[in-house]
C-alpha cells in the first residue's frame, strides 16, 4: 500500500491512505466495460469489467496465456476489443490508434532503437510532438536525471548493461508524460537482485511522477511489492481485484489462494457453529477443524480451507490452548536460509506445510526428518472458501 | 606455427588468384602491341641475366594509358558504365526493397519458399536467361505480342537493342543480390520496435522511415554495392540486349581484346576499371566492418 503526503491526496477524502477504489465518488481513469477479445475461436478476454484509478500502480497478474498481455495491448491500442468498450478519462478510446493515445508502453524487450543514442531514444516521442528544442532538451535531461542515466546519454543501446537499458526504456516511455504508463514484464530480463532494487526504483518513480502505472507480470512477488492493487487473472477472466494484503490474506477462491504464495488447501464439509464460526469435517478419524468466515456458508456445504504455512505452528507437544491441532511426522524440510518449510504427513496421507523462521542455528534445529510433531493454528488463521 | 600456416592460407590465395594475375595484366598494359603470339612486347628473357631484366623494364612505358585519355571513346565508355550502374542500382533497389520487405513480413513458414523462389533462377544458365529476355523483348517478342493482343499499344515497342533492355536485363539478373542482404537485415528486426515507434507517436509511414529504413540501411548499402560493382564491368547484358548503341566499358574491353587483338590497350582499360572499382569496394568493406562492430 502506498501512503501519500497530505498534499497529494486531494482526490481521496478524509484519509491518508491512497484508496480511490473504496471511494464511490472517485472517477476511474480507465474503465473496461464488458470487454471481450477473441482471436479466431480463442477467447483471450471474456466479458471483463474493471476500473483503474488515477495514480494507481495496478498489477495484472496471472500465468502465461491468461490474457494479461492482451489487456495491455488493448490499452496501448495494438488490439481492439471484439465486444465492449475501454474508456480512458471517460472517453471511448477504441477508435484511437496507438500513436494518438495519451498512453505509453514499456516493452518487455525494451524495444530501444538500436540506431539511436540513449538521448535520441528518449527524445524520440517528444520529437514526434514537434516540441520546441529548448523544452525538448530540458525534458530529456530531466528524464536522464530521473533514471540516473546522465553519463550514458551519448551511448548506443548495445553499449550499456541490461539494467541501464531497462531504465532507458522507462525514461523513453515516461518522457511524453503519458496519462497512463503500461509496463509489460518490465523486470523480466533482470537477475533477481537487480530486480528487487529496480522494483523499489519503479515505485519511487511512480510516486514522483504521479503517473498511473499498469504493470503486467507473472511474478506474484513483484506484483505484491510494487502494486497498489493486484488483479489476478485466469483464462481471460478476473479472479480477484484487491490490494496485495487482501489478495494474500483473504483470497476469494482456491485459485487465487493457490496462485499467490504457498498454501495448504484442505477440503471438507462445513457445519455452522454459531456466529461466524464453522466446524469443518475433513477426514475420517480426525477432529473437525474450526474456522471463521464472514461470508455465508450453509451447513453441509463442501468448502475449502486455505491456510498459509507461516500461520501453522509446529511443536513437539500438543499446544494446550490450540483450537486446531493435528499430529503427523516430518516428511521433508525445505531449508531456505531465513525460513524452513516443514512438510508434515498426517496419518491419512495429507501433507501440510508449516513454515518457521530460522531464529536459531541450523545445528540446533528442534525437528528433523521422521520426527512426530504437532501442527496447530488459530480459528482465524485459515480462510474458508465456499466451493 | 600452425597459426601462421592458417593465416597463410588466405594470403597465398590472394597472392595466387589476385595479385599475380593483376601484375601480369599491369605488365601487359605497359607493353607495346606487336603482331606476334602473344601479341605484345617486350617479353621477359631471363636467359640474358641482369641485362635482360634491365632491357625489359626499359621497354615498358605508360603509352597505353596516355592513349586512353586521348581517345574520347574510353572515358565516355567509363562514364556511361558508371551512369548505367548507378541508375540500374537505384532501379534494383526500388524493385528489390518491397520484395525483401514482403518476404520479411510473410508468415515464418512461407519464408523458406519465398527465399527459394528468389534463388531459383540461379539454377539456370545466366546466358540462357539473357537469351530468353531477347525472346521476350524483341519486336515480335512475347511482351509486344501480349501488349498488342490486349490493345494497350497499336505499334510494337522497340525495347531490344536499347538502353531500356539493358536496364531490364540488369535489374532482373542482379535482383537477388539486392533482395538477400536487405531481407536478412529486415528479418532480424524486432517487430516490437515498430510498435514502440507507433506508441511514441509515429504513424505507420513515419515508423517505416524512422525505424525500418535506418535499421535496414546496412542491408541496403550491401545490396547496392553487390549490384553496382559487377554492373560497372558488365559485358554480357549490354552486348546481348543493348545493341550497338549502348556504350559500356566491358564491351570496349572485349572488343579491344578480341576484335582489335590489342592486348596492351585492353589491359590498360582493365587496370583503370579496377582502380575505379576500388573506391566502391573499399566503401563496401567499411560498411561490412561497421556492421559487424555494431553487432558485437
Amino acid at each position: 500500500m502506498h501512503l501519500f503526503p497530505d498534499s497529494r491526496t486531494g482526490a481521496v477524502l478524509n484519509s491518508d491512505v491512497f484508496a480511490p477504489w473504496d471511494d464511490p465518488q472517485a472517477k476511474p481513469l480507465i474503465q473496461f466495460q464488458n470487454v471481450t477479445k477473441r482471436f479466431g475461436d480463442f477467447t483471450a478476454i471474456d466479458t471483463l469489467s474493471l476500473d483503474i484509478f488515477e495514480r494507481e500502480f495496478f498489477a495484472l497478474l496471472g500465468p502465461s496465456g491468461c490474457g494479461k498481455t492482451t489487456m495491455m495491448r488493448m490499452l496501448a491500442g495494438f488490439e481492439t476489443p471484439t465486444e465492449g468498450h475501454i474508456l480512458l478519462g471517460g472517453q471511448d478510446i477504441d477508435p484511437i490508434p496507438p500513436n494518438k493515445r495519451a498512453v505509453n508502453m514499456m516493452f518487455q524487450s525494451y524495444a530501444l532503437f538500436p540506431h539511436l543514442s540513449i538521448w535520441e531514444n528518449i527524445a524520440f516521442g517528444l520529437r514526434r510532438d514537434k516540441m520546441p528544442k529548448p523544452d525538448l532538451e530540458a525534458r530529456v535531461e530531466e528524464m536522464l536525471r530521473l533514471t540516473r542515466l546522465e553519463q550514458f546519454a551519448r551511448r548506443k543501446p548495445h553499449q550499456i548493461s541490461g539494467g541501464q537499458r531497462q531504465r532507458v526504456a522507462l525514461a523513453r516511455s515516461l518522457a511524453k508524460a503519458p496519462k497512463l504508463l503500461l509496463l509489460d514484464e518490465p523486470l523480466g530480463a533482470l537477475d533477481k537482485k537487480l530486480r528487487q532494487d529496480t522494483q523499489f526504483e519503479l515505485m519511487d518513480i511512480q510516486e514522483k511522477t504521479g503517473t498511473t502505472f499498469v504493470i503486467v507480470t507473472h511474478d506474484q512477488e513483484e506484483a505484491m511489492t510494487v502494486a497498489s492493487r493486484v488483479a489476478v487473472m485466469d483464462q481471460g477472466k478476473l479472479m480477484q481485484v484487491a490490494t496485495p494484503d487482501k489478495i494474500y490474506e483473504t483470497p476469494n477462491s482456491v485459485y487465487v489462494a493457490d496462485f499467490i504464495g504457498d498454501v495448504n488447501i484442505i477440503q471438507g464439509r462445513a457445519t455452522a457453529n454459531g456466529g461466524e464460526t464453522f466446524q469443518i469435517d475433513w477426514a475420517e478419524g480426525q477432529a473437525p477443524l474450526t474456522a471463521t468466515s464472514a461470508s455465508g456458508i450453509s451447513t453441509g456445504q463442501t468448502c475449502h480451507l486455505a491456510i498459509r504455512p507461516e500461520k501453522v505452528a509446529i511443536s513437539a507437544e500438543r499446544p494446550a490452548d490450540a483450537i486446531n491441532a493435528v499430529q503427523g511426522k516430518v516428511l521433508d524440510i525445505a531449508y531456505l536460509g531465513n525460513l524452513s518449510t516443514y512438510h508434515v504427513e498426517l496419518p491419512n496421507g495429507t501433507i501440510i506445510k508449516a513454515q518457521t523462521a530460522n531464529t536459531r542455528r541450523i545445528s540446533r534445529r528442534s525437528f528433523t526428518w521422521e520426527d512426530p510433531v504437532w501442527l496447530s493454528w488459530t480459528a482465524t488463521a485459515a480462510v474458508l472458501l465456499a466451493d | 606455427m600452425r597459426r601462421a600456416l592458417l593465416i597463410a592460407v588466405p594470403y597465398v590465395w590472394l597472392l595466387a588468384l589476385f595479385l599475380v594475375p593483376f601484375f601480369i595484366v599491369l605488365k601487359i598494359s605497359l607493353s607495346d602491341s606487336v603482331l606476334a603470339i602473344p601479341p605484345y612486347a617486350p617479353k621477359l628473357d631471363l636467359s640474358q641475366g641482369w641485362a635482360g631484366i634491365r632491357e625489359f623494364f626499359a621497354a615498358l612505358d605508360l603509352e597505353n594509358f596516355v592513349w586512353l585519355t586521348e581517345d574520347a571513346l574510353y572515358w565516355k565508355a567509363y562514364l556511361s558504365s558508371v551512369k548505367i550502374a548507378l541508375i540500374s542500382t537505384i532501379l534494383t533497389l526500388i524493385v528489390g526493397y518491397p520484395i525483401a520487405y514482403g518476404m520479411a513480413r510473410a508468415p515464418v513458414e512461407w519464408r523458406p519458399t519465398l527465399m527459394m523462389l528468389v534463388i531459383l533462377p540461379f539454377w539456370t544458365s545466366f546466358l540462357i536467361r539473357v537469351y530468353a529476355w531477347m525472346g521476350i523483348l524483341s519486336n515480335e517478342g512475347f511482351l509486344n505480342q501480349f501488349l498488342l493482343w490486349t490493345g494497350i499499344i497499336a505499334e510494337p515497342l522497340t525495347i531490344l537493342n536499347t538502353q531500356k533492355a539493358v536496364y531490364i536485363g540488369i535489374v532482373y539478373t542482379y535482383l537477388p543480390f539486392m533482395i538477400l542482404p536487405i531481407y536478412s537485415a529486415l528479418e532480424r528486426m524486432d517487430e516490437s520496435l515498430i510498435e514502440a515507434a507507433e506508441d511514441l507517436g509515429c504513424s505507420r509511414v513515419q515508423a517505416f522511415w524512422l525505424v525500418t529504413i535506418p535499421l535496414s540501411r546496412p542491408g541496403i548499402i550491401a545490396g547496392c554495392f553487390l549490384v553496382m560493382i559487377p554492373v560497372i564491368g558488365e559485358f554480357v547484358i549490354p552486348s546481348l540486349l543493348g545493341g550497338s548503341g549502348t556504350l559500356m566499358i566491358g564491351k570496349v574491353l572485349w572488343e579491344e581484346f578480341f576484335a582489335n587483338r590489342d592486348w596492351p590497350v585492353a589491359s590498360a582499360v582493365a587496370v583503370v576499371l579496377l582502380l575505379i572499382l576500388v573506391i566502391p569496394i573499399v566503401l563496401f568493406q567499411r560498411n561490412q566492418q561497421k556492421q559487424t562492430e555494431a553487432e558485437q
